[in-house]
């Protein structure tokens, strides 16, 4: 078969299709992931007693468990119980799950890292303790975070190729699959990872410029960029 | 000054810290428009004694009233009386995220439940008085530490509070600073603010101060006009306190 | 179903898994170690050449997902070079191990650029030629530095072991993945499982910072990082 007419007529549209796959994988994992990230890093540093150890005992679980394991957890495991899900949203939910474990690391970093004064000339105001948390210091943690969160987001990039394990036919998976088709393995994986390396390349750039526009006028930032 | 005027009143703190008890009872009453400067050495307990008032730190025993309400014991209700009661602290504790005006307004919104417009406008209003309006847009790293601490100010005055307790506000301060931030507490001593100050600010107390406490090992040692504690031979403990830091500045 | 005894009958099986787990991720570190400390010395003294190549290397290692580069050397690369012969589980550790030295010369060489101007001056003045003195002056110093973060990446090689699953490499979660098959008992299983790569995950964690705290130099290093 003609190389050419195998890159533009076979592989490339196949593995946009798969592209658009990866891109909800994260699309509808990335939001959530931040979300639970926040409410773990929070209710671990500010929650009673109990939900703070719940919180710490969730990452310590999530963060010592592979990914993948965790993704047969959820899709072979879990319909033994009467639970089931489609393979897309055993793999959305695994992401999360490891996202937030990490994404809630990083914030709790931010958090210890604001001084106490803010949350006291907050309270001094008349702010509750939650108000302070809300609109004092978790503003200027996530701002802190922002590096290491970046960082977790490019990951959760890589490592949505993981739901292919579970039958997701996305990049990773589209690739495979032309690979094993056509046995032109090298070929097909290269441009698997040219894609994923522009996707990532683009990323890094992306959340560097993010960091510079998030920086508060005056100070130094501390921490360095996100690297890949 | 009749009883009718009485802003705060301050009854029997005590607070212990472990074993060790940094109040051991002190009382006092603030009249409306007064301004009372608390003086003493260093860990008599005088920051202890400002937190215990607007309860950032729960006094172990007596109580705190505002206006014939109760402060200590009010529940969730003293999210209230903090709006009333002012705070300005020496390291000025400002939001760092946010700019000097939204530093104002911040609590104008969350907390006194404004809208915007009418927010932004007393922020700025706020930032006038201290004479910061054009810093309004300039975060706190961008600000010197007088001006960081004059809106902090600002930022205690837009709650309207019936009382401000400032806590050693000049202290991380330069000489040439600190002039401007005393400027700024003189001026609103003269418009009758009611005030507690703690500083070592000689100068300050005697031209403002409608009285000194001098404290020392959590009770109030001396009680009295600024002329009288200085120059009443009755009277010896602050002056020896103020003849030692004296005589270290002169080192 | 009494689910107790069957696990613990397939105990030993899934055990068995661990030894090879392990393998791969000492595998990987070692590798990660030897390529990576080299290719950070590149980086902060080598020519622009150099420095150019190992940026590339690492761009392209931490680019790209563990599974792409796993299916790419196992399916493309290695048999395409004639090297179709090695075992999953060599494929395996040697992904590993070069993608962990991507990872790992990133650790060193800023562990080797924290290390102050002063101590190559100094060393220099000594009459020391700039070979001997990054190798008996930076070095000693910039690997006790790098050791927080490298022992880091232990739980990082560990975790991602387990995507060699996917080339067929007989490690735990593979052995994981035929005991469910074989019983049909899955949450138990796949739970003894992740209790196992926690055990792993922390423990080893835990001996990596005992043997920092065995090679620690009184006064160094503490807050360096
Ligand atoms: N939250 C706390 N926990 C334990 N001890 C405390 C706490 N806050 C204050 N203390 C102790 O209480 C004592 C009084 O502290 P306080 O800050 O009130 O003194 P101060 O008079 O304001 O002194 P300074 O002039 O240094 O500000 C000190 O010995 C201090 O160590
Ligand atoms: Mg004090």
């Amino acid at each position: 078969m003609d190389q050419t007419a195998f890159f533009f007529e076979i592989l490339f549209p196949a593995l946009m299709q798969g592209l658009i796959v990866t891109l909800q994988l994260i699309a509808c994992s990335a939001p959530f992931g931040l979300a639970l990230g926040v409410a773990i890093a929070v209710g671990r540093q500010y929650g009673h007693p109990v939900i703070s150890w719940l919180c710490k005992t969730y990452v310590f679980f999530i963060k010592g468990t592979p990914l993948l394991l965790l993704l047969f957890i959820l899709y072979f495991g879990l319909p033994s119980i009467g639970i089931t899900f489609t393979a897309f949203v055993a793999s959305v939910l695994g992401f999360i799950l490891c996202n937030s474990a990490y994404n809630a690391e990083y914030i709790r970093g931010g958090l210890i890292s604001i001084k106490e004064g803010q949350m006291v000339a907050a309270q001094a105001l008349g702010m509750t303790r939650w108000q302070a948390i809300r609109s004092v210091v978790l503003p200027q943690a996530l701002r802190r975070a922002i590096p290491g969160l970046s960082n977790e987001f490019i990951y959760l990039i890589k490592y949505s190729s993981l739901a292919y394990m579970l039958t997701v036919i996305e990049l990773a998976g589209a690739g495979k699959q032309v690979a094993t088709k056509y046995f032109l393995y090298t070929e097909s994986f290269a441009a698997v990872a040219v894609v994923y390396l522009v996707l990532v390349s683009i990323t890094t750039v992306a959340v560097n410029i993010l960091e510079k526009r998030v920086v508060v006028p005056g100070t130094v930032r501390a921490n360095p960029s996100a690297q890949l | 000054m009749n009883d009718n005027d009485i802003v705060l009143r301050v009854e029997d703190i005590h607070k212990s810290f472990g074993g060790t008890e940094v109040l051991r009872g002190v009382s006092f009453d603030v009249h409306c428009g007064e301004t009372k400067v608390f003086i003493g050495p260093s860990g008599t307990g005088k920051s202890t004694l400002l937190r215990c008032i607007n309860q950032l730190t729960p006094p172990d025993r007596g109580q705190v009233w505002l206006d014939g309400e109760e402060v200590t014991n009010s529940g969730a209700r003293i999210n209230y009386f903090r709006q009333k009661i002012g705070m300005v602290f020496q390291n000025f504790f400002l939001f760092d995220h946010l700019t000097a005006l939204k530093n104002v307004e911040l609590a104008l919104l969350k907390v006194k439940g404004m809208g915007k417009a009418e927010a932004h406008e007393k922020a700025l209003t706020e930032l006038r008085q201290v004479g910061l309006e054009e810093w309004a847009d300039h975060y706190p790293a961008e600000l010197s530490g007088g001006q960081a601490q004059r809106v902090s100010i600002a930022r205690a005055l837009a709650m309207d509070p019936d009382v401000i307790l400032f806590d050693e506000p000049t202290s991380a301060l330069d000489p040439e600073l600190t002039r401007e931030v005393l400027e700024v507490m003189k001026k609103l001593a003269r418009n009758g603010m009611t005030m507690l100050v703690v500083t070592h600010e000689m100068g300050f107390a005697c031209s403002v101060a409608n009285e000194v406490l001098f404290m020392e090992n959590g009770v109030v040692a001396e009680q009295g006009s600024p002329d009288l504690l200085l120059h009443d031979p009755q009277f010896t403990r602050m002056k020896d306190f103020i003849g030692r830091i004296d005589s270290r500045m002169d080192d | 179903m009494d689910v107790l005894p069957i696990l613990i009958d397939w105990l030993p099986y899934l055990l068995s898994g661990v030894s090879s787990t392990l393998g791969l991720v000492f595998a990987a570190l070692g590798l990660g170690v030897l390529l990576g400390l080299p290719m950070a010395l590149g980086q902060v003294y080598g020519a622009r050449p150099i420095r150019w190549a190992v940026g590339i290397y690492v761009w392209f290692f931490r680019g790209l997902p563990i599974l792409i580069l796993l299916f790419l050397f196992w399916f493309g690369i290695f048999p395409a070079i004639g090297l179709g012969h090695l075992s999953a589980f060599v494929v395996g550790a040697v992904v590993l191990g070069l993608r962990g030295a991507a990872y790992q010369s990133q650790i060193f060489r800023g562990a080797i650029q924290s290390v102050s101007e002063g101590q190559m001056i100094a060393a220099r003045s000594l009459g020391m030629s700039r070979f001997t003195a990054i190798r008996s002056v930076i070095l000693p110093q910039a690997v006790r530095i790098a050791l927080p973060g490298w022992s880091n990446e232990y739980p990082n090689i560990l975790t991602d072991s387990a995507v060699c699953y996917a080339i067929g490499v007989v490690e735990l979660l593979t052995i994981t993945a035929r005991i469910v098959t074989q019983t049909h008992i899955t949450i138990p299983i796949y739970l003894a499982a992740a209790g196992i790569f926690i055990v792993l995950n922390y423990g080893g964690l835990k001996l990596l910072h005992r043997l920092e705290a065995k090679i620690e130099i009184p006064g160094f290093g503490s807050g360096a990082m």
